[in-house]
């Protein structure tokens, strides 16, 4: 059968479900956190590159190209972040992440 | 100068005394306010040579008061005879009350405050009367009640002085209220509050009305009905009478001058002035003799079995201010102004009298503990004697003149109203003569009842209180002059026209005074009648069968108890008045202001944050998923709303 | 054909395997299944024709981010995860608030209809006859070179950012301070001391 554009909207919009599920029902640690964050742009990727194909538009691949780049540095950050609060609390368990408790 | 002199030295006296009065020594200040009442009274009476005898009638405008549109005030003095005649009743009785009140508050520390006060008040009253349009009238008024609730609360460490000044006060105020609505109705209707231009236009207006609620009223009676409201707070006339006998919780001197001569006759004096309004308002000259009559009698009643001989002769004095006020009810003004008059000197001296006898027997007042002692203080009683018998209307001493001419001419006015007044007024005359000689029996015959103790520095009045009591009983015989005798000034006679000269407007169908001449003989006998009467009864009582008074007190039956009560006046007032008052008050403050409004605003406010708050505090958990979600849940309701608003759904 | 099976075998793996990243117990198994994830979607990039975009995905997610997240797991000392019981007490809401999303989103995509004449507005239309690297390198150096510089940026910064928030100053270690060397005077460095004929320092 013919695959257009909505079964290409319909994974991404899975994926991006399944992102948003893995930022507050995971208990166990931020680095969960992070990488659903990378599954949410994956999702945002292929949005942008399923129209780019199917409206013969290449404006949306490189949308797709700086958002990967966004995504890298955005990531390398997080994890930098990550590391360093490690460093001075010792745990990265969710429940332990509420120095900001007000 | 003259008239300026006359009116401004008490206040000077009073200021000096007042803020000076420590740095005078012991008696600076009393001599220094006496001296000037005196200067004062002594020019009062060449100005009554001057303008009754020679009817040099003045006006005399000092300065520009109020200048608004329509309203024009000065501050002048209005010098005719009515005023004349109140200027020598006030100078004199307040210059012989400072002289009495050197010897009889000797043993006061604060003199120099007594002083200044009486002469303040001397000044306010001096205002009202000398006044020459409403407002200064009504500054007069206003001077004369907060100088008795200064007087009456003199000795402010007692409590009951201080309540009895506020109850006067406001008492007051109720009469006040009336005055002032009064003042504004007479603005509204003659665009002036100047005495001549308002009585000049007062026959112009008669029978104009107003609407009011449906209704159409008259002007002239509304105004003179509001006027004379002021008139019987200040005069204490019935309903509105409950703060004189509390009043006389301030010293005696206080009492003879304010309370008898002088600031409750000046209810009687604003009608007298405004006699051009009230002649042309029958049904308020109707109710003026109506609620005059009543006074007398109702105040006679309850004066029968009081045991406090100040409140006897307070209560004697509401009657008589009754008695001026039927007077002026039927259109005789001179008559109740030559009751004013004679009232001044002997109500004066009985206050004055009474005075003496407490200071002599140690500060008691009751006279059930009094008696037999009219030899120990003979002159004392003697001159009460010469005031009794001027009260009680003896042939021959003023009392006689002025208050059988009130008599006969309620007769002859030959009026429903004016024959309630005649009968009520027999009656009173009656009443009158037995509390009276009942006064003079309990204090000065019989046994002494009271404590020994009490005796022990009796002596009879210092010079310096007994010559005020000569000069005054002096006057009580003949004041009475003043009707017969031409030449000194008729107040009543056939030649009242002319001493009044104008001052008093009488319309030519009003014509009692003058028909009293021929009223039938046992009208001008009744008065004469009834005091015997009383004196008679009374002589049974006390000086035949003493022990019958405490026996029929003692049983205490409703009638006594109805009267003893001053008929329960005070009582109906608390009920009616004041405990709602103070229910209002209560209310409105603890629910009011506590529960409503401090409770929706500082109180409802600061709690309400403080809950807010900690519900709030629990969003701030520190958790980051929690933000996250929170987060979430944002975009997901953005995006819901637009795709239900948005109109994505084609 | 083919295509349509190629289509439904990868995008399965792929949802599939992202589901694993949430709840694999194990976080070097959420790693490598997110691993998994970016392959099968750079697959999927393929089906759509953009081959450069899915091996620039294979080379910058896999080969850089990925192992990124390899090497914080490995170095962060972190225990396998037990369930807790409080997971069940945001399932409902949040279960929800996820379907509700899900629905939206399926919606929106079902009722999406490309306007007609969109093909003439297309502000790059794909040119015939060159790769689409090609295609893209012509577009991206000339129409669209701020967004290239700002990515570069970007980068910098991030990487800028990175080394100062991990730097930690050892202590006790030497290091030259060259401004230091620059800066000393004779002062400091040279001393000078009588010596005795005969004796040492």
């Amino acid at each position: 059968m013919e695959i257009g554009l909505g079964h290409y909207l319909s994974v991404a919009a899975a994926l991006f479900t399944i992102g948003i599920f893995g930022i507050f029902l995971n208990r166990k640690n931020v680095i969960i956190i992070l990488m659903s964050i990378e599954l949410m742009l994956l999702s945002v990727n292929i949005n942008l590159v399923a129209f780019s194909s199917f409206l013969g538009d290449l404006t949306g691949q490189v949308f797709a190209l700086v958002v990967l780049t966004v995504a890298a540095a955005e990531a390398a950050i997080g994890l930098a972040i990550l590391v360093v609060y490690f460093r001075n609390r010792g745990s990265i368990a969710v429940e332990d992440l509420n120095i900001m408790k007000g | 100068m003259l008239y300026q002199f006359i009116v401004f030295f008490p206040l000077v006296g009073a200021l000096i005394a007042g803020l000076l009065g420590r740095f005078m020594g012991k008696h600076g200040a009393e001599y220094l306010a006496t001296f000037f009442l005196c200067v004062s009274a002594a020019f009062s009476l060449v100005a009554f040579y001057e303008v009754a005898q020679l009817h040099h009638a003045t006006t005399v405008r000092l300065f520009s008061f109020l200048n608004s549109g329509d309203l024009q005030v000065d501050w002048a003095l209005r010098i005719d005879t009515l005023t004349a005649v109140m200027l020598v009743v006030v100078t004199g009785v307040s210059a012989l009350v400072h002289v009495y009140s050197i010897g009889y508050m000797e043993h006061d520390e604060h003199r120099p405050r007594f002083f200044s006060y009486l002469s303040l008040f001397t000044f306010a009253m001096l205002a009202l009367v000398t006044s020459d349009n409403f407002v200064q009238m009504f500054f007069g008024w206003e001077g004369v009640g907060l100088a008795s609730y200064l007087l009456i609360g003199f000795w402010y460490t007692r409590p009951s002085a201080n309540a009895a000044a506020i109850k006067a006060f406001i008492v007051n105020r109720v009469g006040d209220f009336g005055f002032a609505l009064g003042l504004i109705a007479i603005f509204f209707v003659f665009r002036s509050l100047d005495f001549t231009t308002v009585f000049g236009a007062a026959a112009g207006k008669a029978g104009q009305t107003f609407n009011f609620a449906g209704y159409q009223v008259d002007i002239l009676t509304t105004i003179c009905l509001l006027l004379f409201m002021g008139a019987m707070g200040k005069s204490a006339q019935f309903m509105l009478h409950t703060w004189l006998p509390d009043a006389m919780e301030g010293p005696t001197p206080v009492s003879a001058l304010i309370h008898a001569a002088t600031m409750v006759t000046a209810g009687v004096f604003l009608v007298c002035r405004c006699s051009p309004l009230f002649e042309q308002a029958p049904i308020a000259l109707a109710f003026v003799t109506i609620i005059g009559a009543t006074t007398a009698f109702f105040a006679a009643t309850v004066g029968l079995f009081q045991n406090d001989i100040k409140r006897v002769i307070a209560y004697s004095t509401c009657s008589q201010l009754g008695y001026m006020f039927v007077a002026a009810g039927v259109s005789a003004y001179q008559a109740a102004m030559f009751h004013l008059f004679t009232h001044a000197f002997f109500k004066a001296l009985l206050f004055l009298g009474a005075g003496s006898v407490i200071h002599a027997l140690n500060d008691e007042q009751d006279m059930r503990k009094m008696g037999g002692t009219y030899k120990i203080i003979p002159w004392t009683y003697l001159l009460m004697v010469v005031g009794t018998f001027s009260l009680t209307g003896f042939p021959g001493f003023s009392g006689f003149w002025s208050k059988d001419a009130i008599i006969e001419s309620a007769f002859a006015a030959h009026s429903g109203v004016a024959t309630y007044g005649f009968v009520l007024l027999t009656l009173a005359a009656g009443m009158t003569s037995f509390y009276s000689w009942r006064l003079i029996f309990m204090t000065f015959h019989g046994r002494f009842r009271g404590d020994m103790h009490d005796l022990d520095h009796v002596h009879d009045a210092p010079q310096v209180m007994l010559v005020p009591l000569v000069i005054l009983g002096i006057g009580a015989i003949v004041a009475g002059l003043f009707s017969v005798f031409g030449p000194l000034g008729d107040f009543i006679g056939e030649g009242q026209a002319d001493f009044w000269h104008g001052a008093i407007a009488q319309l030519a169908g009003h014509n009692a005074l003058e028909a009293r001449e021929l009223v039938p003989g046992w009208v001008r006998l009744a008065p004469t009648a009834m005091m015997l009467l009383g004196f008679l009864v009374a002589w049974y009582f006390y000086m035949e069968r003493p022990e019958l008074p405490a026996q029929l007190a003692a049983r205490r039956g409703p009638l006594y108890l109805f009267l003893y009560n001053k008929w329960y006046f005070d009582e109906l007032y608390d009920a009616i008045f004041v405990r709602p008052a103070k229910w209002i008050g209560r209310w409105l403050w603890k629910i009011g202001d506590g529960k409503i409004i401090d409770g929706f605003g500082p109180d409802g406010v600061a709690a309400g944050v403080l809950d807010w708050t900690r519900q709030i505090v629990r969003l701030q958990s520190g958790y980051v998923y929690h933000y996250a979600f929170a987060m979430l849940i944002g975009v997901v309701v953005f995006a819901t709303y637009f795709v239900m608003a948005g109109g994505v759904g084609k | 054909m083919l295509a349509a099976i190629a289509f439904y075998v990868f995008s399965t793996v792929t949802v599939l395997s992202a589901v694993m990243v949430v709840s694999a117990r194990n976080p070097v198994h959420s790693v490598l299944f997110l691993i998994l994830t970016f392959f099968n979607s750079a697959a999927l990039f393929v089906l759509l024709g953009a081959e450069f975009l899915a091996m620039v995905l294979v080379v910058v997610y896999v080969g850089a981010v990925a192992v990124l997240f390899l090497f914080v797991v490995m170095m962060l000392d972190i225990d396998f995860a037990k369930l807790r019981q409080g997971f069940l007490t945001y399932l409902p809401i949040g279960g929800a608030i996820g379907v509700v999303l899900f629905f939206e989103l399926i919606f929106i995509a079902s009722a999406w209809v490309i306007a007609p004449d969109a093909a003439s507005h297309a502000s790059n239309p794909t040119p015939a006859g060159v790769t689409n690297t090609e295609a893209l390198g012509r577009i991206l150096y000339t129409n669209y070179v701020h967004v290239f510089q700002m990515a570069g940026m970007i980068l910098l910064v991030a990487m800028i950012g990175a080394i100062v928030l991990t730097l930690r100053q050892r202590v006790g270690v030497r290091r030259q301070s060259v401004s230091a060397q620059l800066a000393r005077t004779p002062e400091l460095g040279v001393e000078l001391r009588k010596v005795q004929p005969g004796e040492g320092l």
